[in-house]
C-alpha cells in the first residue's frame, strides 16, 4: 500500500553529483530554482531542461528513476494546468472559445503549458538533491549552512537533530505501518471500500497502534541517547567534516552561467507570448 | 481445510532495481488436522509464504489452494478467506487499538461475522478471552494499553480466535516470552487444536519447540522448500540443517553426541521420548549406576531430565 513513497530517496550511485558537497548543493538546488522562475520565456525553460539532463546524466541516476518523482505531484500539476486553462482571462488577444467566465485562449494554453513545465523542472530539479545526498549528509548541510542563526539563539543543531531522527524513522514507520495494515486486514479490516468518512474511521485500527509504537520508540531512542550521555550541541565535534571541493567551484561556474543564461534569453526573446510574435515573423511574412 | 501450494513464486518490488524475489517455487502440502511448522532463516520466504494463505500477499505466480478457495483466481472471496484462516503475527500485541479489551476482541467479528447480534457477539468474546487464559469479567472494559505484556499478547491472540478460524497461522507466537509463557501458550495452541481450530502453523526459529509440538514440518531455505517430513524425519537429517545454517532440538545434539560414543537412540526428539530411551539404553547395558536399577526407574521425569543435561555437558567438553 504503502510501497511506492520514492520522494526523498537516496539512490546510491558514484558520480560527480554525488561527491559534491551537500552544502554547495542545497545552494545550487536554491540557484535552480531562482532560474526557473525567472526564466520568462520557453527558450529560458528549455536551457533550463537542458542543464537538468546534463546534470541528472552527471548523477547517474537513472532517468525514470528522476521522472517517477514527479509521479506524486502528477494530480496537482495537471490540476492546476486545467484551472489555468479555462481561467485564464488576463490580456487575451487570441481567444477560441468562451462561456460566461469559462474561456480558452491561445495565451491561456501557452499559459498552462508554461506553467506545468514550471513546476514539473522544479519537482525533478529538486528530486536531484535528494536522489544524490543521504539525508544524513543533507541535515549535516541544513545545519551548517543555518550556523548564521545561532547568533539570534536559534537552536540549530536540536532542529538538525530532529530533522535527521524524522527522516530516519520513516522507512522503520512505513515499515510498521505496514505490517498493521496486514494485521488488521487479516483480522477483516477494510480500507478500500465505503465513502471518505468510512475509509477515515477505518483507518483508526492502524493509526492508534502506529502512534503507540511511535510514543514506545521516542522513549526507547531518548533512553539510548541519554545512556550515551548525549546533551546537546555544546562541545560536540563532527564525525564527517563537510570540505568544498573542486567539483563544487564546477557546479558554482555552471550555475551562475545558468542563471546568466536564462537572464540573456529573457532579454533577447521577451516574455512569454513573444511566441506570437516569433511566429507570425517567420510563418507569416507580409 | 486443506493447503496445497505448487510452484508458488513471489517477488517483492518488480520491476525496479530493489527486485528481490522471496518465493522460488515453493511445493508444500499442509493436511488438514496437523499442527504444522514451519522452519528457516530470517529471509528464507517463510513469512511471505504464511502470508499467501490468506491473501495478505496475493498469489502473483504458481498455484495455491487453501480449502476450495483458489487464491490464484482475483474473483476469491478473500474476506471470506480471512474468516477462515486466521493470522497472529509476530509481535501481536502491536496491533492493539480500541478503548477497551472487549472492544478490541470484538474488531474481527464485526468485520466477519455482520449476522451476529451484540449479545452473540458478547458471548464469543467472553469464549475467546476464556480461551487464552483471562478472566473476561475483570479485563472486559480494561485498556489494552495497559496489560502487562503477556496479557496483551493474549488479547491480541483473542482478537484472532474470537472468528473460530479453521486455519491458524502464527508467526514467532513465543518471540519475546519467558519460558513459562511459551509453555501455557503451547498448551493454549493445543487445546484448540482439534476443536473448531482443525490446522494449526506455526513458523519458528526454535527447533525445540517444533520437535515438542509439531506433528509436521517444512524447512525453508532461500525461497524454497528444501525438506518436509514429521520432526522426527526432519532432525534425523541434522547434516543438511547444519548445513543450512539452522539448529537440530537439544534432543536431537544429545543424540549426536551419543552416538559419536557408539549409542544410538531412536526417538522422536521430544524430551519425554528421549528420556524415556536413554534411560531404557541404560538399563539394558546394565549400568545401575550408584543408586541401582530400582531407584532409576522411580526418578521423576525432572531427575531423568537433569542427568541428561550433566551428559551434555560433559559430552560438550570432550568434543572442543
Amino acid at each position: 500500500m504503502l510501497n511506492d513513497v520514492t520522494f526523498g530517496q537516496y539512490y546510491p550511485a558514484k558520480s560527480f553529483v554525488h561527491s559534491m558537497d551537500p552544502r554547495a548543493k542545497i545552494v545550487f538546488v536554491i540557484a535552480y530554482i531562482v532560474a526557473v522562475f525567472l526564466a520568462g520565456n520557453f527558450f529560458g525553460l528549455a536551457a533550463v531542461t537542458l542543464f537538468l539532463v546534463i546534470i541528472v546524466a552527471a548523477s547517474r541516476v537513472p532517468f525514470g528513476r528522476v521522472l517517477r518523482s514527479v509521479k506524486m505531484i502528477l494530480f496537482l500539476i495537471i490540476f492546476t494546468a486545467i484551472l489555468n486553462l479555462f481561467f485564464y482571462s488576463s490580456d487575451v488577444d487570441h481567444l477560441i472559445w468562451q462561456w460566461g467566465i469559462i474561456a480558452i485562449s491561445w495565451e491561456a494554453i501557452i499559459n498552462m503549458v508554461f506553467l506545468a513545465m514550471r513546476l514539473f523542472l522544479l519537482v525533478m530539479g529538486t528530486s536531484v538533491l535528494t536522489l544524490t545526498t543521504t539525508p544524513v549528509a543533507l541535515t549535516d548541510g541544513i545545519e551548517s549552512l543555518l550556523k548564521p542563526l545561532k547568533y539570534i539563539k536559534f537552536p540549530v543543531h536540536e532542529l538538525a537533530l530532529i530533522m535527521s531522527i524524522a527522516l530516519r524513522f520513516i522507512p522503520t514507520l512505513t515499515d510498521e505501518t505496514n505490517r498493521i495494515i496486514s494485521a488488521q486486514k487479516a483480522r477483516g479490516a477494510d480500507f478500500e471500500t465505503g465513502g471518505l468518512i468510512r475509509r477515515a474511521k477505518a483507518m483508526i485500527p492502524v493509526l492508534v497502534p502506529l502512534l503507540v509504537s511511535a510514543f514506545r520508540r521516542a522513549e526507547d531512542l531518548g533512553d539510548a541517547m541519554d545512556a550515551r550521555c548525549y546533551s546537546g550541541a555544546k562541545g560536540r565535534t563532527k564525525y564527517k567534516k563537510l570540505t568544498f571541493t573542486w567539483r563544487d567551484l564546477v557546479g558554482l561556474l555552471l550555475f551562475a552561467a545558468l542563471i546568466a543564461g536564462v537572464v540573456l534569453l529573457n532579454m533577447y526573446f521577451g516574455g512569454k507570448f513573444a511566441v506570437f510574435d516569433w511566429i507570425a515573423g517567420n510563418f507569416f511574412v507580409g | 481445510m486443506r493447503i496445497v501450494a505448487k510452484g508458488l513464486t513471489y517477488t517483492y518490488n518488480p520491476k525496479s532495481p530493489f527486485a528481490s524475489q522471496a518465493l522460488k517455487g515453493v511445493d508444500l502440502t499442509i493436511e488438514e488436522g496437523e499442527f504444522f511448522g514451519i522452519i528457516g532463516h530470517t529471509g528464507s520466504g517463510k513469512s511471505t509464504f504464511v502470508q499467501h494463505l490468506n491473501a495478505l500477499i496475493k498469489c502473483t505466480g504458481g498455484y495455491l489452494k487453501v480449502g476450495y478457495y483458489d487464491l490464484a483466481d482475483k474473483k476469491c472471496d478473500f474476506l471470506e478467506l480471512r474468516s477462515k484462516v486466521g493470522m497472529v503475527f509476530q509481535y501481536p500485541e502491536y496491533q492493539l487499538f480500541a478503548e477497551t479489551v472487549a472492544k478490541d476482541v470484538e474488531f474481527g467479528l464485526k468485520n466477519f461475522r455482520k449476522d451476529m447480534d451484540e449479545k452473540q457477539r458478547a458471548q464469543a468474546v467472553r469464549e475467546a478471552l476464556e480461551t487464552v487464559g483471562l478472566d473476561y469479567a475483570r479485563i472486559k472494559d480494561e485498556s489494552p494499553f495497559e496489560l502487562s505484556g503477556g496479557q496483551k499478547r493474549r488479547v491480541a491472540i483473542a482478537g484472532v480466535i474470537v472468528t473460530k478460524p479453521e486455519v491458524l497461522i502464527l508467526d514467532e507466537p513465543a518471540a519475546g516470552l519467558d519460558p513459562l509463557g511459551k509453555k501455557e501458550l503451547m498448551e493454549l495452541l493445543h487445546s484448540i487444536h482439534g476443536g473448531w481450530c482443525k490446522t494449526i502453523v506455526i513458523v519458528s526459529h526454535d527447533m525445540d519447540e517444533i520437535a515438542e509440538n509439531c506433528t509436521h514440518a517444512a524447512v525453508f531455505s532461500e525461497g524454497k522448500v528444501v525438506l518436509t517430513g514429521t520432526p522426527p524425519e526432519i532432525f534425523a537429517q541434522s547434516e543438511t540443517l547444519f548445513s543450512l545454517g539452522l539448529d537440530v532440538p537439544t534432543t536431537a545434539r544429545c543424540a549426536l553426541l551419543l552416538r559419536e560414543r557408539g549409542i544410538e537412540i531412536d526417538t522422536d526428539f521430544t524430551c519425554d521420548d528421549f528420556a524415556e530411551k536413554v534411560l531404557a539404553q541404560w538399563r539394558a547395558a546394565g549400568m545401575p549406576g550408584k543408586t541401582g536399577a530400582g531407584q532409576v526407574a522411580e526418578r521423576t521425569t525432572s531427575g531423568t531430565e537433569s542427568d541428561i543435561n550433566r551428559e551434555q555437558a560433559g559430552g560438550d567438553g570432550d568434543a572442543e
